[in-house]
């Protein structure tokens, strides 16, 4: 799960080029918690065989994702906090995170969502499969499993398709899984019971100088803000006006 | 000149035009060679494609190992391919389409071959310096690779094509597929069906629909036909069931950057406004005259949809002539 600047806010970057992760709130990314809500939900199916871990790298703040995590359901969470992370790319990323899933010890299905609602990037999925040497199965939308067997329907660029694999894998999920649900009140009390354990990189036996901004494999060279849009001509429709002008724009663009 | 590999965005052979977008990038770096996934048969046919574009090799992988599973596989061979075709000189970059498969082959190669990947460049000038629009489109940032071999994820429309005759040599080339990457098998894959229009991802003119289309989207693809756009769809049209998943533009959805993108009954939520917000002129239609979609348009209309865009799809045909 990744902790992520609020989406609604001005998100900024810092002077050396990493996302501003103080003056913008945080929360966990909406597309994780689909990812949160389809653990919990293959949990409930096999009836407690199961425990759901909810994992987040992030500065101290981000331990706020994890909490989220656990008033949904999740029975306990880790956070990796390490000030040498600051900065990591995905590539660095999806290192601490396998570390981290090899620490915990064996998982069957690592769930992630199927982008960060900042980066967008949609790499670390596919990235940590290759860390962990497990399979990946990305952008499900609906997610079935039958003892070790899963079969997942997903969107790909130009088909629909169905997929058969063995766990262990490495899923990620799209919001065409189903609504995540919301902590209520029984769970947000719940939740300040359950363990949440907090790693360092060394805990994962990750040197300092593996991760972080000066190690980033692709380097940021320049952030500039563009121009907001300034807002362009606005008419209103009266008896078909509107139809006219809205042509002739497009004509002046040389659309028509 | 060292080698720059550029991998094929296509169906079933039908070689899509992000494809002549990242050969025309490629020759900034170096000297483009092409990558095909897919049958050999078709082999001839997409060398001639990418030859007018500058392409001096063309590398074909024809293997059931690869084509049966998802991502791993590819990235297995893509590996072989770089260590093959980068000999001594080594690669200058390795260019995929920014689509969800470009990117987790892209992914899985980076940790591979040890090198460094940037995502959803809209432009690549040489160096390789990329430029990536973030953060819904209010920062421009540019940004290199530092370790390895660069590996870029290009997104459609970031390049005009540019025609040049290549040597399109053709080159079968077959990988090892581990067991372990045959994993995760296709076991039934269901193309979708054709509508006609351009592709959501790759048109030159994106028409949406959202909540207030009422669930009719007869006017939407009217207009759209009319300026031979693609149709496209808010997040709020796609849950009620009135346009199937691969139509939606937003944050969960498609990113989009066309030409010319036209919202009609779309509000403009944040979601939204992140998958088409790089788009390069914005128009909306929109009874609510405070929807926050106008904010970013460069001209819009407020008004009911179903009465402005039949109007304005008759007045457009009538001015084709």
């Amino acid at each position: 799960m990744k902790y992520v600047p609020d989406a609604t806010a001005d998100r900024q970057f810092e002077s050396d080029n990493t996302v501003d992760r103080v003056g913008v709130d945080g929360l966990l990314s909406e597309l994780d918690e689909y990812a949160v809500e389809q653990a919990l939900q293959l949990k409930e199916k096999t009836e407690g065989e199961h425990e759901v871990i909810a994992l987040c790298v992030g500065p101290e703040k981000a331990v706020d994702a994890a909490r989220k995590a656990l008033q949904m359901g999740a029975d306990r969470a880790v956070h990796v906090v390490d000030d040498a992370i600051a900065g990591s790319d995905y590539v660095a990323t999806s290192l601490v995170l396998a570390k981290a899933i090899e620490k915990i010890g064996t998982c069957d299905l690592v769930v992630c969502g199927m982008a960060s609602t900042d980066a967008s990037g949609s790499v670390v999925p596919a990235m940590l499969a290759e860390r962990l040497n497990l399979p990946q199965v990305t952008l499900a939308s609906v997610v079935e499993a039958q003892g070790d067997q899963v079969r997942i329907k997903r969107d790909n660029e130009g088909s629909t398709e169905v997929i058969g694999a063995t766990l262990p894998i490495v899923l990620s999920v799209t919001d065409q899984t189903g609504e995540a649900r919301y902590p209520s009140f029984k769970g947000i009390m719940a939740a300040k019971k359950k363990p949440l354990e907090t790693l360092s990189l060394s805990d994962l036996g990750i040197e300092a100088d593996q991760v972080g901004l000066a190690v980033a494999w692709s380097q940021v060279e320049e952030t500039t803000e563009r121009p907001p849009r300034t807002a362009g001509e606005i008419v209103t429709d009266e008896d078909g006006s509107g139809a006219v002008a809205l042509a002739e724009f497009l004509a002046s663009k040389k659309f028509i | 000149m060292s080698e720059v590999l550029v991998v094929i965005d296509h169906a079933e052979g039908e070689v899509k035009k992000p494809t002549y977008e990242l050969l025309t990038i490629a020759r900034r770096l170096g000297e483009p060679s092409a990558v095909f996934f897919g049958s050999a048969d078709k082999a001839d046919a997409v060398a001639e494609k990418v030859k007018k574009y500058g392409a001096e090799k063309v590398y074909v992988i024809d293997d059931a190992d690869v084509e049966g599973y998802l991502v791993a596989p590819k990235a297995e061979a893509m590996q072989q391919l770089a260590e093959k075709a980068g000999g001594e000189g080594g690669l200058a970059a390795i260019l995929f389409p920014s689509s969800f498969e470009g990117k987790e082959v892209a992914a899985r190669l980076a940790i591979k071959i040890e090198s460094g990947l940037i995502t959803d460049a809209v432009d690549v000038q040489e160096g390789p310096v990329t430029t990536q629009s973030v953060f819904a489109g209010s920062y421009t940032v540019t940004a290199k690779v530092t370790k390895g071999t660069p590996i870029i994820t290009v997104k459609p429309n970031s390049a005009a094509p540019e025609e040049t005759e290549g040597a399109a040599a053709v080159e079968a080339f077959t990988p090892t597929i581990s067991d372990g990457a045959k994993t995760a098998q296709i076991i039934a894959s269901q193309p979708r069906q054709s509508t006609g229009r351009p592709d959501l991802t790759e048109a030159a003119i994106v028409v949406s629909g959202g909540r207030g289309t009422g669930g009719n989207f007869e006017p939407i693809e009217n207009f759209a036909d009319s300026l031979g756009a693609a149709v496209g769809a808010s997040r709020a049209a796609v849950d009620s069931g009135w346009m199937p998943h691969a139509f939606q533009v937003g944050q969960t959805g498609k990113t989009v950057s066309p030409q010319l993108y036209v919202a009609n009954g779309i509000s403009g939520a944040i979601q939204h406004r992140a998958g088409m917000q790089t788009s390069k002129t914005i128009v909306a239609v929109n009874k609510d005259d405070e929807a926050p979609i106008f904010e970013l348009v460069d001209f819009g209309v407020v008004g009911d949809l179903h009465t402005v865009l039949p109007a304005a799809t008759e007045e457009i045909t009538k001015r084709k002539g």
